[in-house]
C-alpha cells in the first residue's frame, strides 16, 4: 500500500457490498512487528467490533487503515479503491475515525469543530473567503446547517458556542463522533468511544452508533468494555499480540477459551509449567498489558472448529503464539 | 452582586461575611479617607509644585495645571467620579456597573504612581526635594491618603471565593481579593441610534486619549501617561465598561469598524506637528505587518522569528522599480504596478522559504526561519557588486527612493484640504491606513471562513486536524504565503515612506521597530488571533521607544522585563480573543447576559476565574481598533 493512486479493485461496490477490506497488514516499528498479516473486512451496513488486550495492537492497526502510518505490508480497500496512505487523503475517500484520547480541538466552539470535520466536503479556498461572493455565503450556510443537524443528532445542539474543551467529559466523546460524521464518511473508525464512561453513558453511545448505522454508515469499533461490544457488534475480530486470533459473531467469541485467556490470563499452574513466555514484544503504546503477555500459551489448545463462521477471512486464528 | 450601599455605614449584607478590604478600616471612613484625599489632590494641582520652570510643563503657576499637574488633576477627578458612582449618586450608576472598590483602588494607585512619579522626577531633574513647593507635598499626601483610603473600602465579591481572605488573611490575599470585581449588570436596552452614539462617544475618548498619548512632548510626561493609563483601563475593565462597550460593538460590528477608521483617519487632522504623524504613519506599517504575522502565528500557529524579511522583501523589490537613481534596475512603475510586483515578491518567496520549512513543526521551524530571516538580510548585503551580483548596493542600500505620485497626486508635497495642512507623513499616514483596512480585512475574512478554521484546527492539533482532512502542509503553506504577502504590501509602502532603505533595517532583533522579534512581541503582547491586538501591541511598541530616548540602552532590558510581567499576569495578551474570552469564562456562554449566570459559578471556584486579573478584562476589542 505505498502508492496512493486509486486503483479501482475487482470487488463488489454499491449497496450491501464490502466497505473496507484489509489484507495482509503488517505494521513493523524497526525490529517490532506490531501488526502482523491482519486481514479484516467491514460490510456495509454493519458494525464490526475490535478487542484485545492492551499492546495487541488495535489502535496501529486503525492508525494503518486511517493513513496515519504507512503499513509495512498490506492493502487497504475501501469500497474497491485502495486508499492513499495520507491521512487527509483516507479522510476524503470516507472513513472517519475518533481518537483513542479525546482529540478535539480544545479551544475552538462545538459548532467549529464540526465545522472542520466539513472540511473535506467544501470546496471554498483563499479566494472565495476573501471575495464572499454568494457561493461562499451558501456553503458556508449550508456547512453551519449540516453541522447543526449533526449536533441535533448528537444532542449537542444546545452547546454550540461552548468551548469543546469546557464540554464534560461523555460530550467531548459525543462531540468527536459527530465531528467525524460531519465529513460524510461510509465507514465509521470508533477508538475506544466509551472509554471513561459511567454505565449510562455507555448506554446512550450505543444507541448514538447504533443510529449512526441506521444512516447506513458502517462502523469499525475498538473497545474494552465487553458488554458494551457484545450488545453493540454484528462481528467480533480479537486481535492478541499483533495477530488476528478469531473473528466471529459476538456469541462465538464471548465462549471462545483462547479470548478469555487472552484477556484474563491463564491459570497460575499452566503458566508455571509453560516455559515463560516473555512479554517485550508488544506493540509500541503496550502500557499495562500485564494480562496479555500469559496469552499466547494456550492458543494451540482448544479446538479450531470454533471459529470462521462468518465466512473465515484468511488466516484468522492460527497458531497464535510464535515469538517475534 | 454589585456593594453598591445607598448609605455610607458598614455592609449589612445577609449570607457571606463582609470582606473587609486591604486596610482594616470601617467602610464610611475609609470611603471619607478617600474623598478627603482625592479632593485634595485635586486642589493641589492648582497650586505650583515647583518653582523654576526648568522642570519641563512649567508647574509654576498657580490656578492653571499643567503638564504632569494634568494628569493627576485627571486621575483625582476619575477617582471622585467613580467613588461617587459606587456611593450610588444619582445619574453617575452607570459608571460602574460592574465592580466598585476594584476600580477605586486601580485608579487610586494611578493618581498615586503618577503624582509620586512627578515629585521623584522634580527632585531628581533639579536636584533634592528641595525643590519641591507646597502643593506637591499636599498632592502626594493627598494621593497617598486616597490610596489608603481605597485600600480600606470593602471588597466588591464576597469572602471565600478563593481561599482564605477574610480579616485573618494576610494583606497580599485580601488585596488581591480586592482586585476583583463582579460581571457588570445586564445594560438596558437603548435603541440603536444611542448605542452607536455610545460606541462614538467611546472611540472619541479613546482616540483623544491616544493622540495626547502620542503627542506628549517629553519623556517624563509620557511616563505619568503610562503610568495613569496603565491603571485606568484596568479600572474601567473592573468597573464593567470596557465589557459594555466591547458588547455593543459587537451588536454593531461594521459601525464600529468604520469608527474605528474614521477615527484612525482623523488623527493627522488633531495634528499641527508632522513629527506626531509621522510616528503614526511608522505605527501603522509596524502594525499592518503585525497583523499579516498574525494570520501565520496566530492563526496558524506556525512561529516565524524571521518575518521581518517580507516586509524588506517587498521594499527591496518596491526601491529597484521606484526610479532611484541608486536602484540597479533603471525602472520606474506606477504605484499599483510597484505594488503588485512587491507583494508577488513576496508570495514567491514566502512559498520558497515556506516549502521546505513547513515540514518541521515547533521549535525547529522557528530555528529555521530565523535563520532565513538572517540569510534575507546578508544576502542583500552582499548583492553588491563585489561579494555578488550588484542589485542592492549591499550595505548602503537604496537611497533617494522618489515620493509617490498617485493620479497627479504627489505625497512629497504638502497639500491644503478644509483649511488644514496636511504634509508628506499625513498622505503616507491615510495611504498606510488604506493598506491596514486591506490587510484587517483579509484578516477577517480568512480568519471566518474553511480556510480559517483549518488553521486554528491545525494550531490545535494538526494530528487530529489530518484526520479531518485537513492537507495540514498546504494550509500551513497557504498561511506562511498570505503573511509574506501582506507583509510585502506594507514594504511597498514602507520603501517610499521611508524613502531609504538598507539590509539593517531588517534585522532579528534592534533596538527600534520593525524587526522579527518586535514583531513578533507585537503579536504576542497584543493577543494572538485578534485584529486589535497586535494593533496595540504595535502602537505600544512603537510608542515607547521612541517617546522614552532617555532610558537609552536599558530600552530592551526594560521592554524583557516588562514582556515577562506581562506574561505572567495577563499570558493572552492586552486583547483576548473570542475564544480566549470563552476560555476565562468557564460557562462558557456567548451570548446570554451573564450576569445571572456568572454570580453563582464565581462562588463555585473555578480555577481560572479566581486569578488576581479575573474575568473581567477580556473583550476591549472594541475600543482598541481606533488606535490603529
Amino acid at each position: 500500500m505505498t502508492t496512493h493512486t486509486t486503483t479501482p479493485a475487482a470487488t463488489g461496490t454499491g449497496e450491501g457490498g464490502t466497505v473496507l477490506e484489509a489484507t495482509g497488514v503488517t505494521m513493523r516499528f524497526g525490529g517490532l512487528t506490531a501488526v502482523k498479516s491482519v486481514d479484516l473486512t467491514v460490510n456495509s451496513g454493519e458494525i464490526v467490533g475490535l478487542i484485545g488486550p492492551n499492546g495487541a495492537g488495535k489502535t496501529t492497526f486503525f492508525n494503518c487503515l486511517t493513513g496515519l502510518y504507512v503499513p509495512t505490508e498490506g492493502r487497504v480497500a475501501y469500497r474497491g479503491t485502495v486508499l492513499p496512505s495520507r491521512s487527509h487523503l483516507v479522510t476524503q475517500a470516507g472513513i472517519a475515525r475518533t481518537f483513542q484520547n479525546i482529540r478535539l480541538f480544545p479551544n475552538m466552539t462545538v459548532l467549529e469543530n464540526v465545522l472542520v470535520g466539513r472540511h473535506t466536503r467544501t470546496r471554498e479556498g483563499l479566494l472565495a473567503a476573501l471575495l464572499r461572493g454568494p457561493r461562499f455565503k451558501k456553503a458556508e450556510a449550508e456547512s453551519e446547517a449540516r453541522a447543526m443537524e449533526l449536533l441535533e443528532f448528537t444532542g449537542l445542539a444546545g452547546k454550540r458556542d461552548h468551548l469543546a474543551r469546557n464540554l464534560p467529559y461523555g460530550e467531548q466523546r459525543k462531540l468527536e463522533i459527530a465531528r467525524a460524521l460531519a465529513s460524510d464518511p461510509g465507514l465509521l473508525l470508533l477508538d475506544e468511544p466509551t472509554a471513561g464512561m459511567n454505565p449510562q453513558e455507555t448506554l446512550a453511545t450505543q444507541e448514538l452508533v447504533f443510529a449512526v448505522r441506521d444512516q447506513g454508515i458502517a462502523v469499525l469499533v475498538i473497545e474494552h468494555d465487553m458488554r458494551f461490544i457484545f450488545n453493540l457488534c454484528d462481528r467480533v475480530a480479537v486481535l492478541v499480540q499483533g495477530e488476528k486470533l478469531l473473528e466471529g459473531t459476538p456469541e462465538v467469541v464471548q465462549r471462545d477459551e483462547r479470548v478469555i485467556a487472552a484477556y484474563l490470563g491463564t491459570p497460575p499452574e499452566e503458566v508455571a509449567a509453560a516455559s515463560r513466555p516473555g512479554g517485550a514484544e508488544d506493540g509500541p503504546g503496550a502500557a499495562d498489558g500485564a494480562p496479555a503477555t500469559t496469552a499466547e500459551r494456550p492458543t494451540g489448545t482448544p479446538d479450531p472448529g470454533a471459529r470462521n463462521d462468518t465466512g473465515g477471512h484468511g488466516p484468522a486464528g492460527t497458531e497464535g503464539g510464535e515469538k517475534a | 452582586m454589585t456593594t453598591t450601599h445607598p448609605t455610607a455605614t458598614a455592609p449589612a449584607r445577609p449570607g457571606p461575611a463582609p470582606t473587609p478590604g486591604t486596610l482594616p478600616l470601617p467602610a464610611g471612613t475609609a470611603r471619607a479617607v478617600t474623598t478627603a484625599g482625592a479632593v485634595l489632590t485635586l486642589a493641589a494641582t492648582f497650586l505650583p509644585w515647583t518653582w523654576t520652570r526648568a522642570f519641563p510643563g512649567n508647574l509654576t503657576v498657580t490656578g492653571y495645571p499643567g503638564g504632569l499637574q494634568v494628569l493627576t488633576l485627571t486621575g483625582a477627578l476619575l477617582v471622585l467620579l467613580f467613588l461617587a458612582s459606587g456611593h450610588g449618586v444619582r445619574g453617575l450608576r452607570w459608571l460602574t456597573p460592574g465592580g466598585t472598590t476594584a476600580p477605586l483602588v486601580l485608579l487610586t494607585a494611578g493618581t498615586f504612581a503618577t503624582t509620586w512619579y512627578a515629585a521623584g522626577a522634580i527632585s531628581v531633574t533639579l536636584g533634592g526635594v528641595v525643590n519641591l513647593e507646597p502643593g506637591a507635598w499636599i498632592a502626594t499626601a493627598g494621593s497617598l491618603l486616597a490610596l489608603a483610603g481605597a485600600l480600606g473600602l470593602p471588597a466588591d465579591t464576597p469572602a471565600g471565593t478563593d481561599g482564605p481572605s477574610g480579616t485573618g488573611a494576610p494583606a497580599i490575599q485580601r488585596l488581591r481579593h480586592s482586585l476583583q470585581a463582579p460581571a457588570p449588570r445586564p445594560a438596558r436596552a437603548l435603541p440603536d441610534w444611542a448605542e452607536i452614539l455610545l460606541i462614538a462617544g467611546a472611540f472619541a475618548v479613546v482616540l483623544y486619549v491616544f493622540t495626547y498619548g502620542i503627542a506628549t512632548e517629553y519623556g517624563e510626561l509620557f511616563v505619568g501617561f503610562l503610568l495613569l493609563t496603565g491603571c485606568a483601563a484596568p479600572a474601567l475593565a473592573k468597573a464593567g465598561l470596557i465589557r459594555r462597550v466591547s458588547r455593543l460593538t459587537a451588536r454593531h460590528r461594521n459601525v464600529s469598524i468604520a469608527a474605528a477608521f474614521v477615527a484612525a483617519a482623523a488623527f493627522p487632522f488633531l495634528q499641527s506637528d508632522n513629527q506626531f504623524t509621522s510616528i503614526a504613519a511608522n505605527i501603522l506599517i509596524f502594525a499592518t505587518v503585525a497583523l499579516g504575522l498574525n494570520v501565520v502565528v496566530g492563526l496558524a500557529g506556525l512561529l516565524d522569528l524571521g518575518y521581518v524579511a517580507f516586509l524588506g522583501v517587498g521594499a527591496y523589490t518596491a526601491a529597484l522599480v521606484s526610479g532611484s537613481p541608486y536602484s540597479s534596475v533603471g525602472l520606474k512603475f506606477p504605484f499599483w504596478a510597484a505594488v503588485l510586483t512587491g507583494a508577488l515578491a513576496s508570495l514567491i518567496f514566502g512559498v520558497l522559504i515556506g516549502a521546505p520549512t513547513l515540514r518541521l513543526r515547533g521549535d525547529y521551524l522557528a530555528i529555521v526561519t530565523l535563520g532565513f530571516g538572517e540569510i534575507f538580510r546578508i544576502g542583500m548585503q552582499n548583492l553588491d557588486g563585489i561579494s555578488g551580483p550588484a542589485v542592492t548596493n549591499g550595505s548602503t542600500g537604496i537611497p533617494q527612493i522618489p515620493d509617490l505620485e498617485i493620479l497627479g497626486f504627489n505625497f512629497g508635497e504638502t497639500h491644503s484640504f478644509l483649511g488644514f495642512d496636511f504634509t508628506r507623513s499625513a498622505n503616507y499616514f491615510w495611504l498606510m491606513l488604506f493598506f491596514t483596512v486591506i490587510v484587517v480585512s483579509v484578516f477577517r475574512r480568512s480568519d471566518s471562513s474553511r480556510i480559517g478554521r483549518a488553521w486554528v484546527a491545525i494550531r490545535e492539533d494538526e494530528t487530529a486536524a489530518r484526520a479531518m482532512g485537513i492537507n495540514a502542509f498546504r494550509f500551513k503553506l497557504i498561511a506562511f504565503a498570505l503573511g509574506a504577502t501582506l507583509a510585502g504590501l506594507a514594504g511597498t509602502v514602507q520603501a517610499h515612506a521611508v524613502s531609504s532603505i538598507d539590509p539593517e533595517q531588517y534585522k532579528f532583533v534592534e533596538a527600534v521597530p520593525p524587526n522579527s522579534a518586535f514583531l513578533l512581541a507585537a503579536v504576542i503582547l497584543g493577543g494572538m488571533g485578534t485584529v486589535g491586538g497586535p494593533l496595540i501591541g504595535a502602537a505600544l511598541l512603537f510608542l515607547i521607544p521612541a517617546k522614552l530616548q532617555f532610558i537609552g540602552e536599558y530600552q530592551l532590558l526594560l521592554f524583557g522585563v516588562a514582556l515577562v510581567l506581562l506574561m505572567r499576569f495577563r499570558p493572552e495578551g492586552l486583547v483576548a480573543d473570542r475564544r480566549k474570552q470563552l476560555e476565562f469564562h468557564e460557562t462558557g456562554q456567548l451570548d446570554v447576559p451573564d450576569a445571572k449566570a456568572l454570580a453563582p459559578v464565581d462562588g463555585n471556584g473555578n480555577g481560572t476565574t479566581g486569578g488576581p486579573d479575573g474575568p473581567n478584562d477580556p473583550g476591549t476589542t472594541g475600543p482598541g481598533k481606533a488606535e490603529g
